[in-house]
């Protein structure tokens, strides 16, 4: 017994990889900071229902334009205050966080999977498909996000879904690009010839061979992806062309605001701070991941 | 009086609590005109040195010495400004790989003037003819059309040519070249070697030639200094070195060498790699690698003394000296 | 040289073909054929609306519509609008030197602050003004701009009262229109205190569309800056005995500025697309402004006319950065 007991302490103990992982991410101070401003934004979204101390679209006209809990004539019943329409602004916040990201979420989604499809379609096969492929990403990324998102949404028109679907397009041309990249880097090392030797199929390389080694970029890219859709929904909701009124959207919140900017600039100040606050978080978050999963940047930063 | 003299020269990195030294209480000597060869595995502190004394450590690196003695300068209580007037015209340095060595947005013609024009103050004519002259003795071929040139478009020992031309602009009184050859096909590798040779004699240069090969070097230098974990291990004329070398590990570099072990079946290796930052032995930095290596070994580290730093030196039949 | 830039025109050209396609496809691809689109609301009786089609060509096969669509953009004509009904090239014309005037100080405003900040950064690495930078640029990276846009106005044109809320000049003044940059026009026109205005109007529009370019490009530079300094050749350069500023003036900053340049013009997609939001908040008449109010009117030839300009101003910029970066950069000149 105790001879098998030394033999396992003699064996060097590697860290699994997500350990490892954690060890390299949490050597980033500002990106865990920043992962727990975004998880206590996810729990914010995800029970929303019950944190939010009121009915999101509930009016309170007796209570209209009332200042934050802090400031001359608050209530503590609103803690941020309410709205022009005497609407809780906390509880709306906290319900715009649900609806931020869930388009962000699905938008990633929605461009993440079709453009890693799309980018190993061009890397395995750059003569034919591959081709027709990236010449359409270069068109699409000739209009800048915004306007290929509000072209979009002129065709489908404003609302929840199509905010969605307009981002998503907007974005797909970037994972596409990137993958593509990825992909044929990866696409003539010796591991890859081997298992094609090895006699694997077009799909089998592309999706188990070539995909999870081109995983590190796409994953920073996503989370990049993420931040920037949420700024993205919030810019569509405040020129009226994203989520409509009365969903308690950040972005639609600041455009009704506007007409309040002297009045009550409380109505303005908290969904920004809230639209930055969780969008650097997140990309503090992109930051601290580039560097644990990409050891050839960690050594550059 | 020697042209360089460096007496206990210490090159640290890491901070200051658990420093790692990369050079560790070197001695060094070359004098003018002279030829010597430094040989080491990588890693051993060959191009580190010549870095700390080319002033291009940066912190957190440290450099110590008690002596660090150029032409009559000690480099150490310069001033920076008026070290700069002495690196780059009486020492200058070649690299490895010419081509990330020189500056791939700039012509070659632009990087052979930049010194002449920083250091001799040269102008105009003057300076156009003394870049063309520079390229013909570096043997570059159509040299006027080549100062036009940019590196990529020149090859791998073209380049290097270059690098060597930009090394000897101001006449320099001390040449280093680290592993100059070593990126280069080996019909390239000879006639660099070569012409650093003849250009080493005509102008009575002192030429430090890196490098971990010590067959490349069998055949110029007089003198052949081997470096192992930030220290001088043996110092010897070639032809002794060669003969009967005295410290286990120079033994071990020769018999790495195919034609030096000739009758053998196959070549022997030192086994392990140079200790790095945390594995640095207490006593001898070769004892864990060491056939000879005996208990005092492990211990104590040896002292460079009679140019072998061994307690138990080989004889001339290749053996140890103990028991 | 010349045969670099015929190559890199070359490549442009599917690509603009491609947003010909899309800008004629997005009119047709609304719910409802154009000409319901044109009436709006109305019932058309089928007759007239029949002779519309035909006198609009829409009768015609889809390619042959295309080609009249091209060979009428190739003269300049962009269509009508349905709300003016006034030449849509015209209005362009007119709104279009806004747009560029505000999109050029806010480049300028970036480079200008970006570019030095992220070579400090870069050159005193772990510095608290590199950490200032970083943090500085990781925020503007993520701000929603729109609201920038609005605090600006809160803080300097409410409550310090420093700078006016929108427009591009106070109305008191009527320049006449010959460049069609404001500040250059009211510099010609010596009217006191029109310069000034027209100034004034520029500050805080400039400095939140300007605020993402400026991260980014200081972030870029910095890395950038970075990578080079680790560069073997900045140790020949140091080898040479050359002084610490001509090593990174000479040797590091043009080696550095290479990637920086693609990004800047990059940044042009972000100011365009930050022009809509920008013009929106700013009340600043510009073809973002434009863009949006159309959209909302559903004047779609308006869209269709903005989209394509948009997109064709990106693909200039980046062709003229490719060729630019080719003159920067000898290696890429020369690689087939």
């Amino acid at each position: 017994m105790t001879t098998q007991v030394q033999i396992a302490d003699v064996v060097p103990s590697y860290p699994s990889p997500l350990k490892e992982f954690w060890q390299s991410f949490s050597h980033n101070k500002g990106a865990v900071v920043a992962l727990f401003i975004f998880l206590s934004v996810i729990f914010c979204g995800v029970f929303a229902g019950w944190i939010a101390p009121h009915d999101p679209v509930e009016q309170y006209r007796d209570h209209m334009l009332t200042p934050p809990s802090w400031a001359g004539g608050g209530m503590s019943t609103y803690l941020l205050g309410t709205d022009e329409l005497g609407r809780d602004i906390l509880s709306r916040l906290i319900h715009g966080a649900r609806i931020s990201l869930f388009i962000a979420f699905m938008s990633v989604l929605m461009s993440l999977i079709p453009g890693m499809v799309l980018g190993l379609l061009a890397a395995f096969f750059p003569k034919g498909a591959g081709t027709v492929i990236m010449r359409v990403m270069d068109v699409m990324l000739a209009l800048p996000g915004i306007l290929l998102a509000i072209c979009i949404i002129t065709i489908l028109g404003p609302g929840l879904i199509n905010t969605m679907i307009a981002i998503a397009i907007g974005t797909l041309p970037s994972y596409t690009r990137l993958t593509r990249a990825a992909a044929m880097a990866e696409i003539n090392k010796e591991y890859v010839t081997a298992s094609r030797v090895a006699g694997a199929g077009a799909l089998r390389l592309m999706f188990l061979t070539v995909l999870p080694n081109c995983m590190a970029p796409i994953i920073v890219n996503a989370t990049l992806g993420f931040s920037s859709a949420i700024l993205e929904t919030a810019a569509l909701g405040f020129l009226g062309l994203g989520v409509q009124p009365p969903t308690p959207e950040w972005g639609t919140m600041l455009s009704a605001a506007r007409d309040y900017i002297e009045r009550a600039p409380w109505v303005v100040t908290m969904p920004g701070v809230t639209i930055l606050v969780t969008v650097l978080s997140i990309n503090l978050m992109g930051d601290g991941l580039r560097d644990a999963l990409d050891p050839k940047l960690k050594r550059a930063a | 009086m020697s042209l360089l003299k460096i007496r206990n020269l210490r090159v640290e990195f890491g901070s200051l609590a658990h420093p790692f030294p990369a050079v560790d209480g070197l001695d060094f000597d070359i004098d003018r005109g002279e030829l010597v060869g430094i040989v080491g595995e990588s890693g051993s502190g060959k191009s580190v040195t010549m870095m700390a004394l080319m002033g291009l450590i940066d912190a957190p690196g440290r450099v110590t010495a008690d002596e660090l003695v150029f032409d009559g300068h000690d480099l150490l209580k310069l001033k920076p400004a008026q070290r700069r007037k002495i690196v780059g015209k009486d020492i200058s340095m070649i690299f490895q790989d010419a081509l990330t060595s020189l500056n791939p947005s700039y012509t070659v013609g632009f990087q052979i003037k930049e010194s002449l024009k920083v250091h001799m103050g040269l102008r105009g004519a003057a300076l156009e003819k003394r870049a063309l002259e520079l390229l013909e003795l570096v043997e570059i071929p159509a040299a006027k059309s080549r100062l036009g040139a940019y590196p990529h478009q020149l090859s791998g020992g073209m380049n290097q040519r270059v690098m060597i031309a930009v090394a000897i602009a101001c006449n320099p009184k001390l040449l280093i070249a680290d592993e100059p050859t070593t990126a280069l096909d080996v019909t390239i590798q000879a006639q660099i070697m070569d012409l650093l040779e003849r250009l080493q004699k005509e102008h009575n240069m002192g030429l430090i030639m890196i490098t971990h090969d010590l067959a490349v070097i069998a055949e110029m230098a007089k003198r052949i200094c081997v470096m192992y974990a930030g220290q001088v291990v043996e110092q010897a004329p070639v032809a002794d070195l060669f003969r009967a070398p005295r410290h286990p590990y120079t033994q071990a570099l020769l018999e790495a060498i195919p034609e030096h072990s000739k009758g053998a079946r196959r070549l022997s290796a030192l086994p392990g790699i140079v200790p790095g930052h945390y594995d640095r032995p207490k006593g001898c930095l070769l004892s864990p690698r060491c056939r000879y290596a005996q208990d005092k070994c492990s211990q104590e580290r040896p002292a460079l003394l009679d140019g072998v730093r061994c307690y138990y030196p080989l004889n001339a039949e290749g053996e140890s000296t103990h028991g | 040289m010349f045969s670099f830039i015929l190559r890199k025109l070359a490549t442009v050209i599917p690509t603009f073909i491609g947003i010909t396609l899309v800008a004629f496809a997005l009119i047709r691809m609304i719910p409802g054929d154009p000409i319901e689109v044109m009436v709006g609301e109305r019932k058309l009786d089928p007759v007239m609306h029949a002779a519309a089609m035909q006198r609009l060509g829409l009768d015609q096969p889809l390619h042959i519509q295309y080609f009249r669509y091209v060979k009428d953009l190739a003269q300049g004509d962009l269509g009508i609008s349905l709300v003016t009904r006034e030449p849509v090239t015209k209005e362009f014309l007119t709104l279009f030197p806004a747009t560029v005037e505000l999109a050029i100080c806010a480049l300028l405003f970036a480079v200008l602050v970006g570019l030095p900040a992220g070579m400090i950064a870069g050159l005193k690495r772990g510095s608290v003004f590199d950490h200032g930078v970083m943090g500085v640029s990781m925020t503007g990276f993520s701000m929603p701009i729109f609201w920038w846009g609005l605090i600006l106005i809160m803080y300097f044109s409410v409550t310090l009262g420093w700078t006016p809320v929108s427009g591009r000049i106070d109305i008191e003044f009527d320049i006449a229109q010959r460049t069609g940059f404001l500040l250059i026009d009211s510099w010609l026109s010596g009217e006191e205190g029109a310069f000034k205005s027209a100034a004034m109007h520029l500050i805080l529009p400039t400095i939140v569309l300007g605020t993402i370019p400026l991260a980014v490009i200081a972030r870029m530079t910095r890395s950038s800056m970075l990578e080079v300094l680790r560069e073997d050749y900045i140790r020949t350069a140091r080898a040479k005995g050359l002084a610490p500023t001509r090593v990174v003036v000479v040797h590091a900053l043009r080696n550095a500025l290479i990637p920086v340049i693609t990004v800047i013009g990059l940044q042009v997609g972000s100011l365009l697309g930050g022009a809509v939001l920008t013009e929106t908040i700013y009340s600043w008449p510009g073809i973002g402004k434009w863009l949006v109010d159309s959209i909302s009117r559903r004047d779609y030839p308006v869209v269709q006319a903005g989209i394509l300009v948009s997109a064709t101003i990106f693909i200039v910029v980046n062709l003229f950065v490719d060729i630019l970066y080719g003159v920067v950069n000898p290696r890429i000149r020369s690689a087939k």
